[in-house]
């Protein structure tokens, strides 16, 4: 690891590596730094996938501006520079009783003040023109057009591998253990060796408190708030177009059901205030609670054809119920994001945008790298091809004929692709998040041994050392008749 | 793209694809191709290296891979062409196969018959819904199965095993005979849905316990898995309040069934039958869609491989009829229903008149076990046949051979029940 | 004094539980549980001298796979299943592997030999 860098990042979540990408454009030298062998391990793994239109967050809030802002950057800038699955399906919020109304034009009231564009309510036969298998009681919706779908682990990796190539560092198992306020510079001490920074940004998510706390700001808390989802398989014939939302309520925001970029349903997230950052466990109850809150918009939901149940924690800061972004007055040099709580996937781009800005304020001036490039191609999407470009691209490489997942149509060229990139795929998980296999009906049963056997060639690991998430989490114990051979030894010790 | 036209095209090199290209073959059709995914042929019986197959077919007690590997020469020696390595991406409704592997490149080959091969699953832990954390060392019993006998790893040392079907009792042994520790099996049934054999020999013969109407609650463990919470069920399957306890383990290997895998045939719009999760299919084993066959585990999972082959040869057969000029179809079609105690029955309708057929055979499974039953084949009211048996259960198939004099043209459906002796 | 032993029969899926009474010398003076002939037979054997195939894996080097499936090619001893276990352990083969080829012939003395169950070429 290197020693020095002006810009530290800490945490290689969605919104440390969109701040890494967007510094990355001035003469500057970056450096993130994540704990886990993988990125987008934390808030950003499990969440709901949304680019928000804006129209449900406070426009007197960090939150209202900045998640207007963030749909705006994804609509003018991301979806074009970046190689990520984002699609404008729309969202709705669908009202059922009369009672339900009045909070609807609130929403409408809230969203136009916070300047999202083309809202309206649709009434009637209109509500089932956009969502036909909604619920056949539905009475009114509120209608966001730009409300959007995102794929949050393809869009981080792409982040920070184009990072990577305009010249920022990435590292990975470089855990934060402690920090010392050196005036000038602060001395960063990773698992992976120590480091001098001029400016610190703590991205740390659900650690964020505690890496403030390590340079002695305790002015914020974050509280880990649970949210449970079910995932559909593509085949469920569940049909959904757009992003369905209830109306809120004052003790829950309801239960959402979207599409995801590859043609899931995912339904979720409840919420629930726990204790502990690790507790990422799903439960009965929760589960249950996601079940029957998606059932009241669409009812044809049930138990079968899910895939997959998880859980996300939200990094809230339940004092101010908002974000926070902004230079330290007691510790110069040291800028906190924190509680980057929902709406901070859509808002992700302004975020960075307004780190770029405290940064400017903080150094006094940047300098732009003419160089920056800021477009990325992330690996091909065999599965999304024709069979004539499939045909094209096995000729040009012949992993491209090996298929190494059959739910979801993914070659080894692809793995290997994932594992090549600048910021490569390490973990089992990081490869099915960023080229899926495993994300389908089977779940890893026939393509994770393979998986397993490509990381450990490529990363000249034996196959007992590949881990499927963080470093501890082994695959493997021991090769097949070496127990019996010790126990032969040790009764020959005796 | 690598254009290619072959007479019959058999998509998987299993035991079912394997004895449906050899029939077809020795029905005379020559221009065959079997399209194999792995590096090798025969199949999930190449990790299923425990004995107990073929006393029906060979009336010898085989291993897996021996069951494969005879199989496997005869298909060599008859010249039938074969991929390996080679994934079938499409079949088209027209029969063109698309399928790619690294030395071809994509291959498009034009098919007149098709038959259907792929296997199935294994129900996963999300399909059966155990809430809790997501750590390493939760697998199914076939990938823990695939990386002990083929790749040579161990998965863990402390083993629990939920599910106690054949490939969960052969498991437990096969993990405590390589020196790992089996904390239980678990059923959530009140009855076991493998054969008795194996609970004397795979968990009996070791002392580790098979406890009925218990179930996995809970997955604990942040990294790697390191207990689960068990739970008594009640008759509907839902757990006990107050009956949960934890088992500390590394690893849990799910054994909770088999779903067949029928991406493929409903891409190439085959219809699908709710039940078996396989596609609908006549005596012959061709789908809805002409000249498209299906036989083995993606048709409707079976207990044994004897019956995989017996199913498949008639596939292959039937296949061979149809590229040779066609198949007779009998005026009216036989719809075959499953009456009382009858889960489902393959084939779903008897619809060719076959000239030199001596005996249809009905596969089917209960859904209840049951001793000392009769089972009843209706036409309308009228009973045609019975047959007397010790003992049902639904883990294992039965067969039920009607001979071919007793289907006449004026029949419309025969209805198949299983009911007490005497009753 | 006698002593009840209980054995499950596996002649058919039937499955009884049958019972052995056996007397101070080790005679087997009655049994009970059973629903057929066949069931007798079986019971006596697995009380006096029970037996098992023993279906595992040895050890290959320059295989297509690291290791071969094996079998006894006959019923073995039931409490020696460890045992042969650890001695299978110790085999190492060289590829190319055929079915049949003896891997360990007379294991334990059993007279029982360990054979392969597949054909492994090399890599």
């Amino acid at each position: 690891m290197k020693d020095k860098t002006d810009i530290l990042i800490i945490g290689g979540g969605v919104t440390g590596c969109f701040a890494a990408r967007e510094l990355s454009r001035y003469d500057l030298d970056i450096t993130l730094v994540e704990k886990e062998p993988s990125l987008c391990t934390g808030t950003t793994k499990a969440n709901t996938a949304l680019i928000h239109a804006g129209f449900n967050a406070d426009p007197d809030k960090l939150k209202g501006r900045l998640n207007m802002r963030g749909n705006q950057l994804y609509h003018e800038r991301i979806q074009h520079e970046l190689d990520v699955p984002i699609e404008w399906l729309g969202a709705l919020v669908v009202a059922k009783e009369e009672e339900k109304l009045p909070k609807l034009e609130e929403l409408l009231e809230k969203g136009q003040e916070n300047g999202v564009p083309d809202l309206e309510i649709v009434k009637g036969d209109d509500i089932y023109d956009l969502e036909p298998h909604l619920a056949d009681d539905a009475i009114a919706a509120l209608h966001a057009p730009t409300a959007g779908i995102v794929n949050p682990f393809e869009l981080t990796v792409a982040l920070a591998n184009n990072a990577a190539m305009n010249g920022a560092d990435v590292y990975l198992e470089a855990g934060v253990e402690d920090i010392e306020d050196k005036g000038e510079t602060k001395l960063v001490k990773t698992a992976k060796g120590d480091i001098e920074a001029n400016i610190v940004i703590n991205a740390a998510g659900l650690y964020a408190d505690k890496i403030a706390n390590m340079v002695g700001i305790d002015k914020f808390e974050i509280t880990p708030r649970r949210g449970e989802y079910y995932l559909y398989d593509k085949q469920a014939d569940i049909d959904v177009q757009t992003t369905v939302f209830p109306v809120p309520t004052k003790v829950s925001k309801g239960i959402v059901v979207t599409p995801t970029d590859e043609g899931n349903v995912l339904i979720g997230p409840n919420a629930e205030v726990i204790e502990s950052v690790e507790n990422k466990s799903t439960t009965r109850e929760g589960l249950d609670e996601v079940l029957n809150g998606a059932q009241k918009t669409i009812p044809e939901l049930s138990k079968r054809n899910v895939i997959k149940e998880f859980a996300g924690l939200r990094p809230a800061i339940t004092e101010t119920g908002d974000f926070l972004i902004e230079a330290s007055d007691e510790v110069p040099g040291f800028i906190n994001v924190a509680g980057i709580q929902s709406p901070g996937l859509a808002s992700a781009p302004a975020i960075a945008e307004k780190v770029v800005g405290i940064v400017k304020e903080e150094i006094g001036g940047l300098r732009e790298d003419p160089d920056f490039d800021p477009n990325y191609e992330g690996p091909p999407k065999f599965r999304h091809m024709s069979h004539e470009e499939q045909a094209k691209l096995v000729e040009e490489d012949k992993n491209y004929g090996q298929i190494i997942c059959r739910c979801e149509s993914v070659t080894k060229g692809e793995i290997l692709e994932a594992i090549r990139e600048p910021v490569g795929a390490r973990t089992v998980n990081d490869i099915k998040r960023r080229v899926r296999p495993g994300s389908g009906r089977c779940q890893g049963g026939f393509c994770e041994p393979k998986v397993v056997n490509i990381l450990s060639e490529e990363l000249g690991i034996p196959e007992d050392e590949v881990v499927l998430e963080s470093k501890e989490s082994k695959l493997l114990r021991e090769r097949t008749k070496e127990p019996l051979l010790n126990e032969e030894e040790v009764s020959d010790n005796e | 793209m690598n254009k290619q036209e072959y007479e019959l095209v058999v998509v998987g090199g299993g035991p079912a694809g394997l004895a449906a290209a050899q029939e077809a073959y020795d029905q005379g059709v020559r221009d065959i191709l079997i399209l194999e995914r792995d590096f090798e042929l025969g199949g999930i019986l190449q990790q299923c290296i425990h004995n107990g197959f073929g006393l029906h077919y060979f009336g010898e007690e085989l291993t897996g891979p021996e069951y494969a590997q005879q199989f496997m020469e005869n298909v060599r020696e008859r010249g039938v062409d074969i991929k390996l390595d080679t994934m079938v991406l499409e079949v088209t409704p027209e029969k063109d196969v698309y399928a790619i592997n690294s030395d071809d490149g994509m291959l498009y080959i034009d098919a007149e018959a098709v038959i259907l091969a792929m296997g199935c699953r294994e129900r996963t832990r999300e399909a059966i819904d155990i809430p809790g954390t997501r750590p390493a060392g939760v697998y199914s019993a076939g990938t823990a199965q695939r990386y002990v006998n083929m790749e040579q790893w161990i998965p863990g040392e402390k083993v629990v095993i939920l599910g106690s079907g054949d490939i969960g009792l052969i498991m437990a042994r096969r993990m405590h005979l390589e020196g790992a520790e089996v904390e239980a099996v678990l059923e959530i049934m009140p009855f076991s849905g493998g054969l008795v054999r194996n609970i004397v020999q795979c968990l009996d013969d070791f002392d580790i316990p098979l406890r009925m109407q218990q179930t996995v609650t809970e997955i604990h463990g942040k990294d790697r898995l390191e207990a689960v919470t068990v739970a008594e069920v009640d008759d509907n399957m839902q757990p006990i309040p107050g009956t949960e306890y934890k088992i500390e383990c590394d690893t849990l290997l799910l054994s909770v069934g088999l779903i067949p895998e029928n991406e493929l045939s409903k891409d190439a719009g085959v219809k699908m039958h709710d039940v078996t999760g396989g596609p609908i299919v006549n005596e012959g084993r061709e789908t809805n869609i002409e000249g498209i066959f299906a036989c083995g585990n993606v048709l409707h999972v079976h207990d044994l491989v004897d019956w995989v082959t017996e199913e498949s040869l008639v596939a292959g057969k039937t296949a061979a009829n149809y590229l040779q000029g066609g198949i007779d179809k009998r005026e009216q079609e036989i719809e075959v229903n499953p009456g009382e105690n009858v889960g489902y029955i393959v084939p779903q309708k008897i619809t060719n008149d076959v000239e030199d057929r001596k005996l249809v055979d009905l596969y089917m499974r209960c859904k209840k076990p049951m001793e000392h039953v009769t089972i009843n084949l209706y036409s309308g009211d009228k009973k045609l046949l019975d047959k007397n048996e010790r003992r049902v259960e639904p883990g294992e198939m039965i067969t039920f051979p009607v001979p071919e004099q007793m289907i006449s043209d004026d029949m419309d459906s025969l209805k198949v029940d299983i009911v007490k002796e005497g009753e | 004094m006698s002593e009840t032993v209980e054995i499950t029969c596996i002649s058919c899926p039937m499955g009884c539980d049958v019972e052995l009474e056996v007397n101070e010398d080790d005679d087997i003076v009655d049994i009970d549980g059973n629903s057929c002939q066949a069931g007798i037979e079986y019971v006596k054997n697995e009380y006096r001298n029970p037996t098992r195939i023993l279906p595992t894996t040895a050890r290959v080097k320059g295989g297509v796979l690291p290791l071969v499936p094996v079998k006894t090619d006959e019923p073995m001893p039931k409490g020696l299943l460890d045992e042969a276990m650890e001695e299978i352990a110790k085999v190492e083969l060289e590829a190319p592997v055929e079915l049949g080829d003896v891997v360990i012939e007379n294991i334990l003395d059993t007279g029982v030999n360990i054979v392969a169950t597949r054909d492994l070429p090399k890599k």
